[in-house]
């Protein structure tokens, strides 16, 4: 669990306010690479030429996925929230393959995922759930709350209905928030312990070793190679089910 | 597990640093860098789109002007051939008239010699009963010594010769 931990690298002791720390942490220097590393890969593709190259090619690819995924879900006017969808998208991506960048190797060095913290997570999921809530009473008004009654619906099943679809509205940022830590701690938990195995089994002598280590390191491969697709399944979902979302407010039916 | 064990403390900071660094990344990417990323995709889409359009076009006007040379080429064939059937007929019609021509004169030429060679025949004819009428009446005259009329010799000539 100690990957997990969050500690200080620079101004333990700065505060916004009296009481409201904002030391800058391992979590924070984190965040900041990755939105370095989210700046770099975007500007490589800011050459603007006609005949792209392979960085532009790449780039306009991941720009194009989101614009592809906002306008089948959203439609023609879901076109204004790309800038917000492929950041979000490009930040827990970006996010998530940092933590399983094998750091550790390093003396001294220790990769840490931001993602596998519901603090980090959970703010993104308010604000998702924000410009839902913004957007919907902005475009529809008090004619927003229609959304819990479902088109259709019998008059004497509008209360029950309402009350399972405000439910399931509200639960919607938790859901969000809680996907995303739960995969990356689950994912970096499951390896940390087949690794425990491969040093205990090591530790253990040869035959324990050869019987324990081996399989548990081969695991150990299969499921990182496993974690790769679910750090990008990870960010699709949520970039996906924000956009699900907004579309909720956008086309209220 | 830290997420919950240190939530008191690291909350704010948590809060404060990703608002800042997602914040950044939207403002700088999200809205400076994408907008332009997403033109110069769309840019690139017209450009296609125009130049297969002028291809289209200059692929139609290709198409028409081979149709319109067709057509005038088909035309001048038509008129070239007229032309050749025109001659052909004339050259028919002056070669039936000059051998019409021809097979006259040489019908008449024909006739004239047939109408001389009778006339030929006839003359030789009549010379040829005059000298068996005087040759008769020489042989009557000499072997028996009468005097026939040559009038009578003529007619028994005459006579003779029908029966030939």
């Amino acid at each position: 669990m100690k990957q997990f931990t969050i500690h200080p690298v620079a101004g333990a002791d700065w505060q916004l306010a009296d009481g409201v720390g904002i030391a800058f942490t391992n979590s924070a220097l984190w965040m900041a690479i990755t939105a370095v590393l989210v700046w770099v890969f975007v500007a490589g593709g800011m050459k603007r030429a006609l005949v792209p190259g392979r960085w532009q090619m790449a780039v306009e690819t991941m720009t194009g996925f989101i614009d592809n995924l906002l306008e089948a879900n959203v439609g023609k006017a879901g076109r204004k929230y790309v800038p917000y969808i492929f950041t979000l998208f490009m930040f827990i991506l970006v996010g998530n393959l940092l933590g399983l960048v094998p750091l550790g190797l390093i003396p001294g060095v220790h990769a840490f995922t931001f993602t596998s913290h519901f603090t980090a997570t959970g703010v993104l999921a308010i604000l998702s759930f924000s410009i839902v809530l913004i957007v919907g009473f902005w475009k529809h008004g008090l004619h927003f709350f229609s959304l819990f009654w479902p088109a259709n619906t019998p008059i004497f099943l509008a209360l029950p209905i309402s009350l399972i679809e405000l439910v399931s509205f509200m639960v919607r940022p938790f859901s969000l928030a809680l996907r995303l830590f739960v995969a990356m701690m689950a994912g970096h938990v499951l390896l940390k312990v087949l690794a425990s195995f491969v040093i205990a089994g090591g530790n253990g002598g040869l035959g324990i070793g050869v019987a324990v280590g081996v399989p548990s390191f081969i695991l150990m491969v299969a499921i990182s190679a496993l974690e790769i697709l679910v750090a990008g399944i990870q960010a699709y979902v949520f970039a996906l089910l924000t956009s699900l979302y907004i579309n909720d407010a956008e086309n209220l039916h | 597990m830290p997420q919950i064990a240190q939530l008191s403390e690291t909350l704010t900071s948590q809060v404060f640093w990703l608002l800042v660094f997602f914040g950044l990344t939207f403002v700088v990417v999200g809205l400076g860098m994408v907008p332009k990323i997403l033109g110069t995709v769309e840019m690139r889409d017209n450009q296609i789109a125009g130049d297969l359009a002028a291809a289209q076009a200059a692929r139609d006007a290709a198409t028409a002007e081979e149709e319109a040379w067709r057509t005038r080429e088909n035309a001048n064939r038509a008129a070239a051939q007229a032309v050749i059937g025109e001659a052909k007929a004339k050259a028919a019609a002056a070669n039936a008239a000059k051998l019409a021509e021809t097979q006259a004169r040489l019908d008449a030429r024909l006739a004239e010699a047939e109408a001389a060679i009778d006339a030929a025949r006839s003359s030789a004819m009549a010379e040829i009963e005059g000298v068996a009428a005087d040759a008769a009446r020489d042989i009557v005259a000499r072997v028996a010594g009468a005097h026939v009329e040559p009038a009578a010799a003529e007619a028994a000539v005459k006579e003779v010769m029908a029966h030939v």
